[in-house]
């Protein structure tokens, strides 16, 4: 399979959108861009597993590399391992869901869902690329269509959340193209390729310096503490359709890179700063839940859970045993596809009762049952019930950190498991004080949800589902990637 | 061996039930839904009696020793080599009574809420969330290895906390759902991280290995638990006691017992089932579970577990005597009870004639789930008939709800440990058991059972026997006519329950359920339990004395106690000291700081870095003046300044 | 009478270059400060011309840069009295303290 299509596909579609006369068409068209998006991810994961089953144990798969800028070693070098692959799938989920929960967007469509899909795009370049420099390239193509997104169409203090966005998002980047400078000027070779500096063996004193620069540029995505300030007021603003991109894929894409480049690439620095990584990041799942806890916006306690979430991959990446890895990974697409469904339900709810504010609401459950039930699904997920999603990966996550017999790793995955009780807390509060309790007053008209929405929420809870139930597949797929990242730390310098 | 196919069919017929229901049920199954699941779990019902004449009469037994069984096994999540969380069934004595007992009361509270909750708007929801309860318990009962049992485990939590928040419209109906699944969930994190400990040290996840390595001295595992310490105590009974932790949450011991009389805002079918019989026991059977490692390899542990259920149990059955909700006062005689199960397990020894603690445990469950879902059945036809949970508003009701009142009596013999009925001869067991090992706790277990006997009686004389009601004095007898006791589905389950209640006790139970699987020969001894049964009379003479007739004596007496009156009434305030320590500390001095800190702190060194460059920019922008002149002056400037560095200082 | 030397030339040059530097700072009026860039052009015309005579007579290479900076300087003149003529109709004045429109 030729990967490129990952990012023809959704090219093409933008530009299809771009020609379509009327909204409705433009609908249309971004929703068969988005099926076919998801089409081709089941078509990768099928392939991919085949050849794996086949007993090819490369580790990245269906290769491309086309000349790209030969003078300084940049080529258009793409591939696959099992991480990516996940990644791709989450990618494609809330894609489709986002384009069917933006069904009623009047203003300005076709560009709302050309910046969609090219944001899209960006994603899907970003998980396949084995050059740091178009890695990069995609990571920024991801980052400025949320600046529109927010701007535009957002809601609320929609400037200053967009521009807090993309000044943070942007110092991110910057640190990480420091960070890639530093190791392409590393070795004797220049290289961006990212397999060709993993056989490089890149210097310790270059990784003490770049590790933290790429670690830190990435955090800024996965809302690393402290650098998580854009997460809620980011997610509050946007559009439904923005916040799922941006808590559903945008997040990701720091946690992936954090992964790939920064601790695949350099283990030494890695292993040198993990215990900073794992007290940050057990700051941010506390603090995020007991942040949560006082807030009284439904979309600011999403947001902050996300950070408390996050914090779980960053927990994982931090521990450096296979399983937390796998574990993190797994936290990454479960969360991405449980946050887009709760910012979806969010949106659905907002649009019918024009407020956010927990307070103001109450019974819904009665008026709304699909709604309803759907809220109490994602907040169970949230919560990590088993069966669904959020369980699996969280423990995952616990079982790996606890292979370290000492005391310091202990008592952080302990604080980390104190925070599953935290999470009960305010999700309990959030579903039970607008799904339950007696109906408010004038809230005995509102209609259920609509055709695209129930789609949109039922493709996510399919994910979460299916991830709950049957988590062997998905451990089976990233296990072997994060192995990969194992031999490579456990080389003696 | 068993066949595997049919076994994994007890839990996954409800499972069938919730799915079906919960999906479908709105629109295709309103009314005939609750036919649906009861004979789903009818099928589950019989398929468990056969498993269980399968097991015990069958293939159980290999050379006089029960076994244990593993018909199914698959892999749900590899961790690594030999971690994984397997999906299996163990088939064991504990487990294939627990098969029984669970099927067998939810039969009857299915049926019973065909009844009971006829006309529900939500009435497919309903039985959807019992499926899915049966579901969880049978999977928790029958799991193989440990992680399986926390994901089972959390799953009756959600299940009960949908099952108490199923009016969801009434506000405290909320509160209590969301209290019971809190106060839970803080256990289980303590389970879990007893998992982990327990898990890391021996290597595995499943069961049966995990207890072989954890019981034998000279396995790695057991070295590197038993070495090492952590404060003191070694990394084996940490991670024992956790998940012992893990098991008074869900079966609301002191001091995490209280979300249980909260939890009766559920419908009382719901209470009978999972606040009686089945769910609230799973901390019981949990350690059951692991009694192997309790019982050899860290006797501290398992004396914690003693304690912790001697005190449980008086405290509650002090509590009971001055409630006047009648599911309240039910429900701390739940949480007595599942602390006399508790002790009995503490104080028991692993093998032979020691293990009678464990016997007796695992009977008193048992006959419990007979007399103690039985007694909310029977409460729940009382509330249908008077709408009401006050005992003020009852009284004299052994004319109108017969069946029901002989029924209660039943139960309230069997709870008060009356020979012959069924508490009789679990209770006696119990009590044998602590004489030989503990006294401290078998007083403790002497006095909790006259005190049973009492608020038992006091419940069943204000209820049936005393002044008739106000309620009824205008004009409940016509109201009563045409409602009756509730049919013959509501008065089905009471029968079968109170012969189970009354009969259950002649089964010869460590026949076939022992801590090491032998059988073990229990004696009567007549002597013994003349001391119990007198106090147990005492208790229900007294009650009787109180409150057959309506007089002032309870009034009078419990202004003579008024401070321990007062203290017990309001639940030793254990709750208020809960509700100080979650409003007060955790959400003032770490939620509201949290907050604060993220908006002012972190937020604002963001804020500030933006408003710092805003600043800088606005002292130097006054250079961009516009003025041609002065743009041409540092020009000027510039030129010579460059001029005299290359002259100067360049060469 | 006597020969002027280079230092002649350039002392000249110097005093052209400065005057206009001074024309420059110190008028308000665009035509004029378009005449004090004329002076310093011519300064250093007259600068390449005396170089090219006194230093390397043989070459052409400064008369060729003279001609070229005229001819640019003409066409700059133009350009400029253009501006100068918009910003006049647009500003009604061709004071450089009222252009101050193009700053932060």
């Amino acid at each position: 399979m030729n990967l490129s299509l990952l990012i023809l596909i959704p090219l093409l579609t933008a530009a299809a959108v771009l020609l379509m006369r009327n909204a409705a068409q433009v609908r249309w068209v971004s929703l068969l861009g988005a099926s076919a998006q998801l089409v081709l991810a089941f078509v990768l994961l099928f392939l991919f597993n085949q050849q794996r089953a086949a007993g090819n144990t490369a580790q990245m798969l269906f290769e491309t590399q086309y000349n790209w800028f030969p003078s300084w070693n940049i080529s258009f070098h793409l591939g696959v391992d099992g991480i990516s692959v996940a990644m791709i799938l989450l990618t494609a989920f809330v894609v489709i869901a986002g384009v069917l929960v933006s069904w009623n967007v009047t203003k300005m469509t076709k560009e709302f869902y050309f910046l969609l899909i090219l944001l899209s795009m960006g994603a899907y370049g970003f998980f396949i690329s084995l050059d740091l420099f178009i890695l990069f390239f995609f990571l920024e193509i991801a980052v400025i269509p949320k600046y529109l997104l927010i701007g535009i169409w957002g809601s609320g203090k929609k400037e200053y959340a967009a521009n807090k966005l993309a000044l943070m998002l942007m110092g991110g980047s910057a640190l990480v193209l420091v960070g890639l400078l530093g190791i392409y000027f590393s070795g004797k070779e220049h290289s961006f390729d990212l397999m060709k500096l993993a056989a490089l063996n890149i210097p310790l004193q270059i990784q003490m310096i770049c590790f933290p620069l790429l670690f830190a540029g990435f955090g800024v995505f996965t809302a690393l503490f402290p650098l998580h300030t854009w997460v809620p007021d980011g997610h509050s603003s946007a559009p439904t359709a923005g916040s799922m991109f941006l808590a559903g894929i945008s997040m990701k894409l720091g946690g992936y890179g954090c992964l790939r480049v920064a601790t695949f690439l350099m283990p030494e620095g890695a292993k040198e700063y993990a215990n900073i990584i794992i007290i940050l990041s057990v700051i941010a799942i506390l603090y995020g839940a007991f942040a949560t806890m006082m807030q009284k916006d439904l979309k600011y306690i999403n947001a902050y859970s996300s950070v408390s979430h996050c914090g779980f991959v960053l927990l994982g990446i931090g521990m450096l045993t296979k399983t937390s890895m796998t574990g993190a990974v797994m936290q990454m697409v479960s969360h991405g596809l449980m946050t887009a469904l709760f910012f979806a339900v969010i949106g659905m709810i907002y649009e019918r009762t024009h407020t956010r504010q927990v307070s103001e609401m109450g019974g819904l459950l009665k008026r709304m049952p699909f709604i309803g039930t759907v809220l109490f699904i994602v907040g169970l997920c949230s919560l990590g019930l088993p069966g669904l999603s959020g369980f699996v990966a969280e423990m995952t996550v616990f079982m790996g950190s606890w292979q370290h017999p000492d005391t310091f790793r202990r008592i952080a995955t302990i604080l980390a498991c104190l925070s599953i009780v935290v999470t009960a807390v305010y999700i309990l509060r959030a579903i039970t004080k607008t799904a339950m309790g007696p109906l408010k007053e004038g809230f005995e008209l509102l209609t259920d949800a609509t055709w695209n929405e129930k789609l949109a929420a039922l493709i996510l809870i399919a994910g979460i589902i299916a991830i709950g139930i049957a988590p062997f597949w998905l451990n089976d797929l990233i296990a072997p990637g994060a192995e990969v990242i194992m031999q490579k730390l456990a080389i003696p310098k | 061996m068993p066949n595997a196919t049919y076994i994994a069919l007890i839990p996954l017929l409800p499972l069938a039930g919730f799915l079906m229901l919960g999906i479908f049920g709105r629109k295709y199954f309103k009314n005939t839904s609750g036919v649906i699941g009861a004979a789903l779990l009818l099928i589950s019902t019989v398929l468990a009696l056969y498993t269980a004449y399968g097991y015990f009469f069958e293939y159980g037994k290999v050379d006089g020793v029960y076994q244990k069984l593993v018909p199914l096994k698959y892999t749900w999540l590899q961790f690594s080599e030999n971690v994984s969380i397997d999906m299996g069934i163990i088939i064991d004595p504990v487990s294939v009574m627990m098969l029984v007992v669970v099927t067998f009361v939810s039969l009857m509270v299915h049926i019973y809420s065909l009844g009971y909750m006829k006309g529900d708007e939500r009435f497919p929801t309903y039985y959807a969330f019992l499926g899915l309860f049966t579901f969880s318990m049978l999977g928790l009962v029958v799991s193989s290895n440990i992680f399986q049992i926390y994901i089972f485990w959390e799953l009756v939590g959600v299940s009960s906390f949908l099952l108490i928040g199923y009016y969801y419209d009434k506000p405290s109906a909320v509160a209590a759902c969301k209290k019971a699944f809190i106060v839970t969930r803080f256990a289980d994190v303590g389970f879990l991280i007893g998992i982990l400990i327990l898990a890391f040290h021996s290597g595995t996840l499943d069961f049966n290995t995990l207890i072989t390595t954890l019981t034998s001295p000279e396995t790695e595992g057991y070295k590197s638990a038993a070495a090492a310490s952590f404060m003191g105590v070694s990394a084996l009974t940490w991670g024992l006691a956790l998940v012992f932790v893990g098991g008074a949450g869900k079966s609301a011991m002191f001091p995490l017992h209280i979300w249980l009389p909260d939890a009766m805002e559920g419908p009382t079918p719901v209470s009978a089932l999972i606040h009686a019989a089945t769910m609230v026991v799973a901390g019981v059977f949990l350690v059951a579970r692991l009694f192997p490692v309790f019982a050899i390899s860290s006797p501290n542990a398992l004396t914690m577990v003693g304690y912790v259920g001697a005190i449980s149990a008086l405290i509650a059955a002090i509590i009971a005597c001055t409630q006047t909700d009648i599911k309240r006062v039910l429900a701390y005689s739940t949480m007595s009870q599942i602390g006399y199960m508790m002790f009995a397990l503490g104080v028991s020894k692993y093998g032979g004639e020691e293990g009678l603690g464990y016997t007796a445990s695992m009977f008193h469950l048992f006959t419990h789930a007979m007399f103690k879902a039985l007694l909310f059945l029977g409460a729940g036809a009382v509330i249908h008939y008077i709408h009401s949970n006050e005992m003020k508003d009852m009284g004299g009701l052994r004319k109108y709800l017969p069946v029901t009142h002989i029924t209660f009596l039943i139960a309230c013999l069997a709870i008060a440990g009356v020979p012959p009925f069924a508490g009789f001869f679990s209770k006696e067991e119990i009590l044998l058991a602590a004489y030989e090992h503990n006294t401290a706790i078998y007083w403790i277990a002497l006095i909790t059972s006259g005190l049973t006997a009492f608020y038992m009686f006091r419940l069943y004389f204000n209820i049936f026997w005393n002044a008739p009601s106000p309620l009824e004095r205008a004009g409940g007898e016509v109201h009563g006519e045409h409602h009756g006791e509730g049919g013959f589905v509501m008065m089905m389950p009471l029968v079968l329950l109170a012969v189970g209640a009354a009969g259950a006790g002649f089964i010869p139970f460590g026949h076939f359920i022992s801590s090491d699987g032998k059988q073990l020969n229990t004696e009567f001894h007549l002597q013994f339990s003349i001391a119990p049964v007198a106090l147990g009379l005492a208790g229900i003479f007294i009650a009787m004395w109180m409150y057959k007739k309506q007089n002032n004596r309870p009034d009078k007496i419990a202004a003579s106690l008024s401070s321990l009156y007062k203290a017990a009434y309001h639940k030793f305030y254990i709750d208020e000291i809960y509700t100080f320590i979650t409003q007060k500390i955790i959400f003032n001095l770490i939620g509201r700081p949290a907050a604060w800190f993220d908006k002012n702190v972190v937020d604002g060194m963001i804020n500030a870095t933006g408003n710092g460059t805003k600043d800088i920019s606005e002292s130097i922008k006054g250079l961009q003046s516009g003025k041609v002149q002065s743009y041409a002056i540092y020009f000027l400037a510039g030129v010579i300044g460059l001029a005299l560095l290359f002259i100067y200082w360049w060469t | 009478m006597m020969q002027p030397g280079l230092y002649h030339l350039l002392f000249i040059s110097t005093a052209l270059f400065f005057i206009g530097v001074y024309g420059f700072f110190t008028r308000r009026n665009l035509v004029t400060m378009l005449m004090s860039v004329e002076l310093i052009l011519n300064s250093v015309n007259l600068n390449f011309i005396a170089f090219n005579k006194y230093l390397w007579y043989d070459k052409m290479d400064g008369l060729f840069f003279t001609i070229f900076i005229i001819a640019i300087a003409a066409a700059e003149a133009a350009v400029a009295i253009a501006i100068i003529i918009n910003l006049y109709r647009s500003h009604q004045s061709i004071d450089v303290e009222n252009t101050e429109d193009l700053r932060y």
